[in-house]
């Protein structure tokens, strides 16, 4: 190694550090977290709410970071990721785990301070389900990663409705669930068009496992399956007669669409550029986002609700 | 001797400080507003029948 390498190491820049919290995913759990945290009853002080949701980003952004430095080899052969500070050797990998580590204990424990127990238990549940449970455990064997996986992306939402209750009741629950039940259709329009690249690090993903048939085939059964979950929300507490409308026309939007990519075929995709594809994956965080916004709407005094 | 010639990693170097800086900053003024916040309405809770701290309220609304 020659002294510049060892300098190039040794010096990142800040927007390095930044870029280990992966703060594209971080805007998604931002905004559920927000809004759980909103259509809880009771309201929060807009400071405590603000500390509540700048620790759910913290906690996700250590979550990345420890992620980064255990799928650092992964991260290394795929063309999207290359890139990233640890494979591309601005950042060591051990700092990246330090700063993992010290951010999620900061995270959590003040939530624990400005909140309750269980909102920072579920905080510490969420990094260490994606850290580990997800990161070490699972992305390695199974193509059952991401569905199982996905279940720390559904749960910021959850830590927001507790940070302001210290509770859980079935809303909360449906909505992790619609993220959780979304999630695998979401990553599975993604894993069609980009397939060179899982193919290549070793990640079992479901298109390199069992085909991409039977991928497209399992879109089509996650996005019919969402259907009550979506619906069953709105008719939550916090759900109401605009959310349960617009979520029909985005339910049928979603099932056409997966009912769309079950009928291509691989050398269909490939003649339109994956067209078809990309614009469901697109549709997808339309999708989230949308629900969620309905629910924020629903929230709003002056927005009918059910009997509120 | 002073470094009379700036090369780009002083430039990293003063980005990562400045931001840790502005990081530290952040921190302290968060945890100053939240405990303003919490012993005001450590205050409030003594009077009987004023709003509980978040813990105690439970879901429902009607």
């Amino acid at each position: 190694m020659t002294d510049v390498t060892t300098i190039a190491e040794g010096d990142a820049g800040f927007r390095d550090y930044v870029a280990l919290l992966k703060p594209r995913v971080m805007s998604l759990v931002v905004f559920t977290a927000l809004v759980g945290l909103l259509v809880a009853p009771g309201g929060v002080n807009p400071v405590v709410g603000f500390v509540a949701v700048l620790c759910i980003a913290v906690g996700a952004g250590a979550s990345g970071a420890l992620n980064m430095w255990y799928d650092a080899d992964i991260d290394a052969v795929m063309r999207r990721t290359r890139s990233r500070p640890v494979p591309s050797g601005r950042v060591r990998a051990d700092e990246a785990l330090a700063l993992g580590l010290g951010l999620s204990g900061f995270a959590v424990t003040i939530l624990a301070l400005a909140t309750n127990f269980l909102a920072a238990g579920l905080l510490a549940f969420t990094i260490f389900f994606y850290a580990v449970v997800y990161t070490i455990w699972l992305k390695r064997r199974t193509p059952q990663n991401i569905v199982i996986g996905g279940l720390s992306g559904a749960l910021p939402p959850m830590i927001g409705w507790a940070a302001v209750t210290g509770s859980v009741t079935l809303a909360p629950v449906m909505m992790v669930a619609l993220i959780f039940m979304w999630t695998p259709p979401h990553f599975w329009s993604l894993a069609l068009f980009m397939k060179a690249d899982y193919d290549a690090a070793g990640v079992p993903m479901l298109t390199a496992t069992h085909g991409r048939r039977t991928t497209r085939r399992h879109i089509l059964a996650y996005a019919v399956a969402l259907v009550p979950v979506a619906l069953g929300l709105g008719l939550t507490q916090i759900g109401g007669p605009f959310y349960l409308a617009l979520s029909l026309v985005l339910n049928a939007g979603f099932v056409l669409g997966a009912l769309r990519l079950v009928r291509r075929d691989e050398a269909l995709a490939e003649a339109d550029a994956y067209k078809a594809e990309k614009a469901f994956f697109r549709y997808s965080l339309w999708y989230l986002f949308l629900h969620f916004g309905a629910l924020l709407l629903q929230a709003t005094p002056g927005v009918p609700g059910w009997g509120g | 001797m002073p470094i009379t010639q700036e090369h780009e990693l002083h430039r990293r170097r003063r980005g990562r400080n400045y931001g840790l800086g502005l990081v530290l900053g952040g921190f302290v003024a968060l945890v100053f507003a939240l405990t303003m916040v919490k012993v005001t309405n450590l205050g409030a809770t003594q009077t009987p029948g004023a709003a509980a701290p978040a813990v105690t309220t439970s879901e429902d609304k009607p």
